[in-house]
């Protein structure tokens, strides 16, 4: 296919138009993710004043330590739960407003908000409601017999930042679950119907496949948030403990740095943040572009 | 992160160094950012007044509510004393968040010229020596009067160096004491007027408290690391870590899983399941203070300082104060407790004249009638003897019945080796694993003995790591 072409005789002019983008990536993006690189490699005092190269110390370090284990698994747990829980919640939504026909504006839009909510909101939300001591919900427990306390419990903690980062995901993948049903086209479903297919048939056999490039962009999606947003959330209602029982990656990153001060340990986990990142987004460009198609 | 620091701080640059045109020594930072900085730091200050003849003196502190605008209070008291210099003092987070943004602005060359840092902070303070003018010095360079001896003796030991230089300036000292609900006291019937003074009362005392119904739990505390951990070790004359507690160097070692030390976390455990004691959270244990006030729990051991939101929140209640408890089977003369609290640092790389302003300041900081006030006001310890004395001149103690209880307790006796503090390079992070193992504790994954020992190890691979990266 041949396409008009415009030539452009200045060869400086596309490289100016480019400077302040090229710029803002520079500065705020690559030129940051060096100097974790090269902190990784080096032991400094927290002001800068004794700096050793060390090579991988602080990478052979990181995977003998106990603590980071701990938080690799807890990680994977938490991105897992929070993942499975907020899309399959969201899919029942969508697939509910999707059937209702004259208040399905309504719903949508109340299903919304919790996305409009930042993080640490969310996150003192839910510490309010779970609180051990003044939180209506152990409240309400201890009437069933159940005795909710996450300051003590590492699985009741773990429980507690999965609802509430699953939470404020809901909105966002109900939205997607949304739109990609809506494109869904009917005469498709209707030919089942006729064909004698009951609503459960028609959903796992035509929906379901139909939506699979939207699911598969959620579960990207999903997992980046549960990885790398969430501190937000786990810094107001667990501070990743009980004894580290929610210390997921990206917030022992931060106590690790900012509260311990061990910025060489924090740089070399935040690198394999990092890598964690481009891996991700790589099979979401060679998945999700490409072979998730009908 | 290295950008936001530096835009987060520009206004902070002192106008002294922008007039005289001083960029201050490159440390390795890129130009690049400098000139960033640099920029925004002008485009603001040209945007401010332009002729200004005080010099500035910027202070970072991390008291915030009520104790924030007493110290605001402090500042435009020294500014109205005298038009050379302006103290301003900005609020930077919590305490931890305070030393992260200063380390930060120091690396960014963007630092403060005082900083508050917390007791926790002060080994990494004095392990940087290139970043700090010990404020000894600071006096006697600009000719401001300077008594070590003025000051309180727990004080003096807990932030002087090894040859017993003063470093830093104290400002809001506290020590943990113990408050108790005198109203549950009464309707378990017990003596609102006897608190318990060991830890076997204590015990006794909360058992009756639950059985009569009169509170659903006896006690709850604040800083589990610093109060049941470190100054319990205090007050039993036990010791904490080698080299006296980390005085003596930084190849010292944690050693806090001793007897006393062990049974005390098996008793805390054992009333834990039991529901005398609850857990208020690691850290400062933020679910302590409600626990309290509102009446759940009928004893609360927290820092001096908690004594101002006490009086608040307990609205429909009566406090009573009073020391620590100890084990009358360890010792039947406790040792004094220990400090809490923070100091003000004076950061190094700045103008003479700041300097001099800062000097100044500190003077009219320790002068007794600032001191009384900031002391009355907040709980926090009196920390020269001459702001006790004026106290005791005023009446206050006499008008307000318990508020001497914690100077009472951190002057009692002679200190040892072991009740004169501690000091460890990156305790913040130590004392977080002791948190974590007390949780493990309690959560019953671990004994006493086995959180403690887990908790010394770990606490001595992060002193090795502060030992390489500061030698």
């Amino acid at each position: 296919m041949q396409t008009k072409r415009t030539i452009f005789p200045n060869k400086l002019l596309p490289y100016l138009l480019l400077t302040p983008q090229l710029a803002v990536t520079l500065i705020f993006f690559i030129w940051p993710a060096a100097q974790a690189v090269k902190s990784s490699f080096e032991r400094e005092d927290p002001f800068g004043f004794r700096t050793t190269f060390i090579w991988f110390e602080n990478y052979t370090r990181l995977f003998s330590e106990a603590t980071y284990l701990n938080s690799v698994g807890k990680t994977a747990l938490f991105a897992i739960s929070v993942t499975l829980l907020s899309m399959s919640l969201s899919l029942l939504l969508a697939v509910a407003v999707n059937r209702v026909l004259r208040t399905n504006r309504l719903y949508t839009t109340l299903l919304v908000w919790p996305y409009a909510v930042a993080p640490v909101v969310v996150g003192i939300l839910w510490w309010f409601m779970f609180n051990p001591s003044i939180g209506i919900a152990p409240y309400l427990m201890r009437g069933l017999g159940i005795d909710w306390n996450h300051r003590i419990d590492g699985t009741d903690a773990m429980l507690l930042v999965i609802m509430a980062a699953s939470w404020k995901q809901i909105s966002y993948n109900f939205l997607f679950f949304v739109a990609g049903l809506q494109s869904v086209p009917q005469s498709l479903t209707e030919a089942a119907a006729i064909d004698g297919a009951g609503p459960f048939k028609r959903f796992w056999t035509i929906v379901f496949p139909l939506l699979s490039p939207t699911t598969f962009f959620l579960l990207i999606v999903n997992i980046n948030y549960a990885m790398f947003d969430t501190f937000g959330i786990i810094d107001a209602t667990t501070s990743g403990g009980p004894a580290q029982a929610t210390n997921i990656l990206v917030y022992k990153v931060y106590a690790d740095g900012f509260l311990g001060l061990n910025i060489g340990s924090s740089a070399a986990q935040s690198v394999v943040l990092m890598l964690i990142v481009i891996a991700l987004t790589a099979v979401q460009f060679r998945f999700v572009e490409r072979r998730v198609q009908y | 992160m290295n950008i936001f620091g530096c835009i987060g701080s520009y206004g902070c640059y002192d106008l002294g160094e922008i007039r005289d045109g001083e960029v201050p020594a490159n440390k390795g930072v890129s130009m690049f950012k400098k000139a960033l900085c640099l920029s925004a730091g002008l485009a603001v200050i040209m945007a401010a007044t332009p002729a200004l003849a005080q010099t500035e003196i910027s202070w970072w502190h991390a008291m915030d509510a009520e104790l924030g605008k007493k110290l605001e209070e402090i500042a435009n008291g020294f500014n109205e004393s005298q038009s050379e210099f302006k103290v301003v003092p900005t609020y930077k987070g919590s305490y931890p968040e305070t030393l992260t943004a200063a380390i930060a602005a120091f690396r960014a060359n963007e630092q403060p010229a005082i900083v508050q840092v917390f007791e926790v902070g002060t080994g990494t303070m004095m392990a940087a020596k290139g970043a700090v003018k010990p404020v000894y010095q600071l006096m006697e360079e600009n000719g401001e009067p300077w008594d070590p001896s003025g000051f309180l003796a727990p004080v003096t030991g807990y932030y002087s160096d090894t040859d017993g230089n003063i470093l830093s300036m104290p400002f809001n000292s506290s020590t943990p004491i113990m408050y108790y609900n005198k109203d549950v006291f009464e309707k378990a019937g017990l003596d609102p007027e006897t608190p318990p003074k060991t830890w076997a009362e204590l015990e006794e005392m909360s058992r009756k408290i639950m059985e009569s119904g009169a509170a659903p739990c006896g006690f709850t505390t604040g800083w589990v690391s610093w109060v049941q951990l470190e100054n319990l070790s205090a007050i039993h004359d036990q010791p904490y870590g080698t080299l006296e507690n980390g005085f003596g160097g930084l190849g010292t070692e944690f050693v806090f899983n001793g007897d006393v030390q062990t049974k005390h976390w098996e008793n805390l455990k054992k009333w834990a399941d039991e529901g005398l004691f609850e857990y208020g959270g690691p850290v400062g244990g933020a679910d302590a203070p409600p626990k309290f006030y509102s009446g759940e729990c009928a004893i609360y051991m927290n820092s001096s300082a908690s004594r101002a939101g006490v009086i608040n929140n307990a609205k429909d209640f009566e406090v009573g104060f009073a020391p620590l408890p100890y084990y009358d089977d360890v010792t039947t003369d406790p040792k004094n407790s220990i400090i809490g609290g923070a100091t003000l640092w004076v950061l190094n790389g700045k103008d003479p004249e700041v300097y001099k302003g800062v000097a100044q300041f500190f003077t009219y900081l320790s002068s007794p009638e600032v001191q009384a006030g900031w002391h009355q006001f907040t709980g926090y310890l009196p920390v020269t003897n001459a702001a006790y004395e004026l106290g005791q001149e005023q009446g206050y103690y006499e008008e307000n019945p318990g508020s001497d209880v914690a100077i009472k307790q951190i002057t009692r006796g002679t200190p040892t080796a072991n009740s004169k503090g501690v000091r460890f390079g990156n305790l913040t992070q130590v004392r977080t694993v002791i948190d974590e193992e007390f949780e493990a504790l309690l959560a019953g994954n671990k004994t006493a003995k086995e959180a403690l020992d887990a908790a010394v190890e770990r606490g001595n691979q992060i002193l090795r790591d502060f030992e390489a990266a500061n030698s």
